[in-house]
């Protein structure tokens, strides 16, 4: 019951709020805090360090927007929720924001009154088992048991892969990411399933990392990226413009340590990235620094992603898909004309 | 004679007024509630939010670990409602099965004269009502579990049972066309132990003589199947579970999220049961057990004829909350992934489907039913066990 309190008050506040459609950028600014909504402890993504201070790709997300809205990006409070909590949450108005992993799909941005502002990590579902088992390949895993977080794509994609290779599996549906790795750990089940960024993060927390591998196989598209509610296109264009002014910026060279000295630069693109010239912050109705300030605080892309989840972090994982265009990848921003 | 009845306004007779305020008020909290389900929908509508429930027809395209009816991928949402009710239901029942016997015994063995046996069963009571239930299915379920060895080397009793991380493995019975008759010599015995008991028990009346009737009727419950059973050539085999890849296939499989659960709400419902025990039973005086000796009965006689009936009183009411606790407790399934009605439902269906308000109301709607049915049965048990006064 004490799980399903936090879904019915915000259910509630839906009900019997009159809730006004538009102005967030509003109400964040007055309110002087962003309100985010993270996961509940993913390493690399959405965690907090020893002491206590949120951490991750995600939250830098979080930062990003903060520091674009209010200059500032240490103004928020984060809301950390399960993945059966999310959507709530936003819906009802409790965040402001979602940053959590969470996979576009056609329901998703559809059905239930939201909107995916952008791809900040495009990912693969995929699996993790104990090396002990000697596995090689997914299709090695018929009438294996598998741990996975509750409400998620991931169930979904598993009863799909088994279904299409005729395979049988049982499902263990936990409620948090912490659950779900005790759950691998005591060897209740034979294998970890779930984005293959998280397999990386979660291994990390066992008590032997070697003790596990990831299979090579990746079963499905999941495009990770920030969810605003529907019906504030303002707001939505703040949160799909940071983002893509983090893309430009690495794709132009600009990084948190060279931005004041990029302010002298003559390259036009830089000058209007930077805000020095062009439409600067006025049809976002931000502050004509806004990009600049989240170069400066938080970083451009490239830095984000080495600093919490690449090879500079203990997750090592490869640009890959999330690359930028040029260099291999998929990552690319419209340009801000 | 009658005197003259001074006329008041209808506004001023007191029956008038209380019936007036009564509808004001019903009117009232039934417009509340047509405000605020207009403002829902209004909300919803505006945000572009599905609505409605037609999403219970839709496919839901995820697996269930633990399903009494038939289920798959293919099924609908609707169908993942009732297995997470069905599920739930199993567990609730078991549980207030177990912990209800658990809880007498210790209850019973707390007013023992033995000291051991009452202090055992004092330090049980204090340790099991005094932690939180979450924690107590933390530790049944991570605790327990990885003290159990893998699937290649279950603990097993002979080649028919096996224990390990996965489950408790079982035969499953199959049953052949013949298996009807016996369950019909079953029902027949039923019947004719009922037939047995009332007239022992008027003969008792009337003569004074008494009949072993215990003894009798489990001789009737296990010969009359038997003789049918062997008769119509044993129509029943067992389908053994068998060791296959990853796992045991075939056979009954006891998942470890359940008997964790189960653990946990009887043994922590049954700690509280044996306290409204014990109050029940002091609750009859002293005197009544002296008189009962002082009759002739022996003590488990004094305890079933006149310790028991009374202290019933006391009990029912209070185990009648004790039940729709577990009932509601049993939602923390959800923490380790027992497939109830909140895990599958309110979860992933909720999660999946994205109908919050619907799901949750529904969610709502069925314990509130399964409380209401709980309460309505003790409380006609308790009407039924009452002190007849006559």
């Amino acid at each position: 019951m004490k799980k399903m309190s936090f879904i019915m008050v915000a259910a509630f506040l839906m009900i019997s709020a009159s809730l006004a459609a538009a102005g967030t950028l509003q109400d964040v600014q007055k309110r002087g805090q962003l309100v985010c909504g993270v996961s509940t402890g993913l390493p690399g993504f959405s965690a907090t360090d020893e002491k206590g201070v949120w951490k991750g790709l995600d939250v830098d997300g979080c930062k990003a927007v903060a520091a674009a809205v209010l200059g500032d990006a240490s103004k928020i409070k984060y809301v950390p929720l399960n993945s059966k909590e999310r959507f709530t949450a936003l819906q009802s108005g409790e965040i402001d924001v979602l940053v959590r992993g969470t996979t576009w799909t056609l329901h998703r941005d559809t059905a239930l009154g939201l909107n995916f502002a952008g791809t900040n990590y495009y990912d693969g579902q995929g699996f993790m088992v104990r090396k002990s088992l000697g596995i090689k390949s997914a299709k090695e895993l018929d009438g294996a048991s598998f741990c996975i977080d509750a409400g998620t794509t991931t169930e979904l994609n598993l009863a799909d892969y088994f279904t299409e290779h005729k395979m049988k599996y049982d499902a263990v549906v936990f409620d948090t990411h912490d659950g779900t790795l005790q759950g691998f750990e005591a060897g209740r089940c034979d294998c970890l399933t779930s984005d293959q960024s998280q397999l990386y993060g979660l291994r990390t927390h066992l008590k032997d990392p070697s003790s596990a591998v990831v299979l090579p196989d990746v079963i499905s598209k999941e495009p990770l990226g920030p969810v605003v509610r529907q019906g504030d296109d303002e707001w939505f264009n703040i949160v799909r413009w940071t983002f893509f002014a983090m893309l430009n910026a690495e794709e132009m060279g600009v990084t948190s340590a060279n931005v004041d000295s990029m302010k002298s630069s003559k390259k036009p693109a830089i000058r209007r990235l930077l805000g020095l010239e062009g439409d600067k912050g006025t049809s976002l109705h931000l502050a004509d620094d806004w990009s600049y300030q989240v170069i400066k605080q938080v970083g451009n892309y490239g830095e984000i992603f080495e600093r919490n989840v690449g090879m500079s972090s203990p997750l090592k994982i490869a640009r890959g898909l999330n690359a930028l265009w040029n260099n291999g990848g998929i990552q690319y921003a419209p340009p801000m004309h | 004679m009658s005197k003259p009845v001074k006329k008041t306004a209808w506004w001023n007779n007191a029956h008038n007024r209380a019936i007036m305020f009564q509808v004001l008020l019903a009117a009232g909290v039934v417009l509340f509630f047509f405000y605020i389900g207009k403002n829902a929908l209004h909300n919803l509508e505006q945000r572009g939010i599905t609505t409605g429930f037609n999403f219970l027809k839709q496919k839901a395209g995820f697996g269930i670990i633990q399903h009494l009816i038939p289920y798959d991928e293919s099924n609908t949402y609707g169908r993942t409602f009732i297995v997470g009710l069905l599920n739930t239901i199993l567990v609730s029942v078991l549980g207030i099965i177990c912990a209800t016997i658990l809880g007498f015994l210790v209850g019973v063995s707390r007013l023992s004269s033995n000291w051991l046996i009452s202090k055992i069963a004092a330090v049980y009571i204090e340790i099991f009502r005094n932690l939180p239930l979450l924690l107590q299915i933390f530790f049944w379920y991570f605790a327990v579990l990885r003290t159990l060895p893998s699937a290649r080397n279950s603990l097993h009793v002979g080649n028919w049972a096996f224990l390990n991380i996965r489950g408790i493995y079982v035969p499953r019975p199959v049953y052949e066309p013949g298996f009807g008759w016996v369950v019909t010599a079953f029902c027949i015995s039923l019947v004719l132990i009922f037939i047995l008991r009332s007239w022992a028990k008027k003969r008792q009346e009337q003569t004074g003589q008494q009949f072993p009737v215990f003894l009798t009727s489990l001789g009737l419950l296990i010969c009359l199947p038997g003789i049918v059973y062997f008769a119509t050539s044993t129509p029943l085999h067992w389908e053994m579970p068998k060791l296959k890849g990853f796992n045991f296939r075939g056979g009954l499989t006891i998942i470890p999220e359940l008997a964790a659960l189960l653990l946990a709400l009887t043994i922590y419902t049954a700690s509280l049961i044996a306290e409204i025990v014990r109050s029940g039973i002091l609750s009859v005086s002293h005197g009544q057990t002296e008189a009962a000796h002082a009759l002739g009965l022996r003590p488990t006689k004094t305890l079933q004829l006149v310790i028991i009936p009374q202290a019933m009183r006391v009990i029912i009411p209070q185990m009648t909350s004790q039940y729709l606790n577990l009932v509601k407790n049993s939602s923390l399934a959800t923490a380790i992934g027992y497939p109830d009605l909140v895990s599958v439902f309110a979860g992933t269906t909720l999660n999946q489907a994205g109908q919050a308000i619907e799901i949750i109301a529904m969610t709502m709607g069925v314990y509130l039913t399964l409380s209401l049915s709980i309460s309505f049965l003790m409380n006609w048990y308790n009407a039924r066990s009452m002190l007849k006064e006559r």
